[in-house]
């Protein structure tokens, strides 16, 4: 990046590192059942260059979280009832979706779960990756054409050539998931969204494609929200990490926080409820007992309560603020648990119990 | 344990397709499941994991080879005895959205197996059925509700007591946590560990997840492309992968813990499974495998068992 633009950044940007900062984002979904609150609050910073893993069970509020960034709910039933997410010191919900299709692709790109179905069957994958080029990049067509190829090339697709002028179905699961990288990252976004981008794919492959994501980003320096339900890639890549249940970030600290240091019960039982392939002593895995609330009528308290051990008579009645916890010194941890407060019994945190027990 | 009770020996199912050819979803696979034990079978999507499992069951005409159980050919039966079997071998899928009929209450979900086999009647049956319901973590006011009423994790849980209603000792069950979330997997693993316990159960576990194969197995079988690659005792298979594809897979499986997960080597394989209809000559692995030789690419190895209780099928692995 210029020197130039970086410091016209510099003077938008509270802090010149802050890639997008999201506020109070709040979205529900108008369904002949009620309002269902699907994300009730979620506050963010995701820094320049940097991977953020946003971790959750299915309905938590993860990819509607991300698609509200780029706006791409469907509006109604959606609506985006307040917040703010500023990218590079703009405020995305105040723009029209006219000035939204500039960003889209441009600055910031998503891909899915399933590439079979982002990818559009009746076009050839390499006019698909030409349309953003076209578009964002006013390129002609015969040099976007040679840019598709190269980025093929760039995604590690044997024969780019070739496989340009092909459809989607005579590619594979993992190719196909490639294609789509080819496609978000055609127009060197600052930002891509990556929702449970390697889900649907074999282990083998997923590693393919992880390790091809963290590549390229070294290559382009693009900063990632990576959504997903598996602690194990999380693991690998991310920086930062969310955890969220029922439409807001329970916690929020760095990798090491999250894995070595978790503060909340929620955080406790996603990582004692796996198992772990390099662990010989076979404990019993500890379930989270219960299932989520439902979202029409989310308690007024937290959340996780009615399935905490650990809950205390306030935690069902007020939803706790986002506490800040002391976490490693390298950015901020908090925990939307009632736990830290002062006035709060202390608990044993069964996870670094666990690694001690493991160590031994 | 030693006690066989099911024996699979060189088991094949061919599907015709498209165009006349011939799609080898299980080529010639042997193993033994022994009495209480948990195997688990894992592979990647299209290996015949699946396929194996159901031909098991009898829910598919084996192509060729033979499934002993105590004693008897399972491919050999009549209809009549094939009913017997049923009652023995159970199966439980992974869709518990999609293998519960939205029809059908609970009760009559549960009751079916009963009433075929004719075990129970009338207050008996209800209180088998309500016995069963407990048995899986679930209310006897649960009973007279329909699918669409229940969670995911609990929807498996009738799955579960769908399979156990007819007292079973064996049970194939396929990948029967993978459509869950994470904290609800670990519940229904627990009550299917518990059950083994309690009833005495065989499973045959499937699933691509290698992290709760090993947590749940006992011995794993590994499959690529129609073939067992590698069958040994879980903890073994981890600490000492001898197939290559073993290797490439173990180290490719994500572990929640930063630290030991990014100082990982990883082996990443290039390209993608080939298609089982294409299967290539040799080894079904050397298109991909590292260390692959001219004999590799020439004759198929035979599983053999190199270490004691641990069988591979690799030309590279020498005998120690």
């Amino acid at each position: 990046m210029s020197e130039n633009k970086n410091e016209k950044l510099k003077n938008i940007t509270e802090k010149e590192d802050v890639l997008l900062n999201v506020k109070n984002l709040q979205v529900s979904f108008d369904t002949y059942g009620g309002e269902v609150k699907a994300v009730r609050g979620v506050n963010f910073k995701l820094d320049k260059g940097e991977t953020l893993a946003v971790v959750g069970e299915s309905g938590c509020g993860k990819s509607v979280t991300a698609q509200s960034i780029m706006q791409l709910i469907p509006m109604p039933p959606g609506r985006i009832k307040s917040g703010e997410v500023w990218l590079d010191g703009r405020d995305l919900l105040k723009y029209s979706d006219k000035e939204m299709e500039k960003v889209r692709g441009k600055e910031i790109s998503m891909i899915f779960q399933d590439p079979m179905t982002s990818l559009n069957p009746t076009m050839k994958v390499g006019k698909q990756i030409m349309e953003a080029l076209i578009k964002h990049q006013n390129m002609s067509k015969s040099e976007a054409k040679d840019k598709a190829v190269e980025m093929l090339k760039l995604v590690g697709l044997p024969n780019p050539e070739r496989r340009a002028e092909q459809y989607a179905h005579e590619y594979s699961g993992g190719m196909r998931q490639r294609a789509m990288i080819a496609i978000a990252l055609s127009c060197n976004p600052k930002l891509l969204i990556a929702d449970e981008p390697t889900t649907a794919l074999d282990v083998t492959i997923q590693a393919q494609i992880m390790d091809l994501m963290a590549d390229l980003q070294k290559k382009l320096d693009t900063a990632i929200i990576l959504i997903t339900h598996d602690l194990g890639v999380v693991a690998d890549v991310a920086k930062k990490i969310a955890v969220m249940y029922a439409g807001v970030i329970i916690e929020y600290g760095t990798y090491k926080d999250i894995f070595y240091n978790p503060k909340h019960p929620y955080t406790w039982g996603l990582l004692l409820s796996v198992p772990r392939l390099d662990v010989k002593k076979d404990l019993r895995l500890v379930p989270i007992e219960g299932t989520p609330p439902d979202l029409i009528a989310p308690p007024k308290g937290c959340p996780f309560a009615a399935r905490c051990e650990n809950a205390m008579k306030i935690c069902k009645e007020k939803m706790p603020e986002e506490i800040k916890v002391n976490g490693s010194e390298e950015g901020e941890h908090f925990a939307r648990c009632w736990l830290y407060h002062d006035l709060a019994p202390k608990v044993d945190n069964p996870v670094t119990k666990r690694r001690a027990k493991l160590n031994e | 344990m030693n006690e066989t009770l099911i024996s699979v020996r060189d088991l094949k199912k061919y599907f015709t397709v498209r165009g006349g050819k011939t799609l080898k979803a299980v080529d010639g696979i042997s193993f033994d499941i022994h009495k209480g034990e948990t195997l688990g079978l894992v592979g990647e999507s299209g290996c015949g994991k699946s396929t194996a499992g159901r031909t098991i069951v009898r829910l598919y005409e084996a192509t060729g080879g033979e499934i002993i159980y105590k004693d008897t050919n399972i491919n050999k039966l009549n209809k009549k005895q094939l009913k017997d079997y049923t009652r023995h071998a159970q199966m439980i899928f992974q869709d518990p959205y999609a293998s519960l009929n939205p029809r059908m209450t609970v009760t009559d979900i549960v009751g079916e197996g009963i009433d075929i086999h004719n075990l129970y009647k009338g207050m008996e049956r209800q209180k088998r059925i309500y016995e069963i319901l407990e048995l899986v973590g679930l209310s006897r006011e649960h009973a007279n509700r329909f699918p669409h009423e229940f969670s995911g994790g609990q929807r498996q849980r009738i799955g579960v007591a769908r399979a156990l209603a007819i007292e079973p000792d064996f049970i194939v069950a396929d990948e029967p946590i993978s459509a869950l979330d994470v904290s609800i997997q670990a519940q229904v693993v627990n009550l299917l560990k518990d059950l083994q316990d309690e009833l005495d159960l065989t499973y045959l576990f499937i699933a691509h997840d290698l992290s709760m194969v090993k947590h749940i197995s006992d011995r794993v079988a590994v499959m690529y492309l129609g073939s067992i690659m590698e069958l040994t005792e879980s903890n073994e298979l981890y600490d000492n992968p001898l197939h290559p594809y073993t290797k490439a897979l173990m180290s490719a499986v994500p572990i929640p813990d930063p630290d030991i997960s990014r100082a990982k080597k990883r082996i990443i394989l290039q390209g993608d499974v080939p298609s089982p209809i294409d299967v290539p000559t040799g080894c079904k692995f050397q298109g991909r495998c590292p260390i692959a030789e001219d004999i590799c690419r020439v004759e198929e190895p035979a599983l053999r068992e190199v270490l004691p209780g641990h069988e591979v099928a690799c030309h590279m692995v020498k005998k120690p």
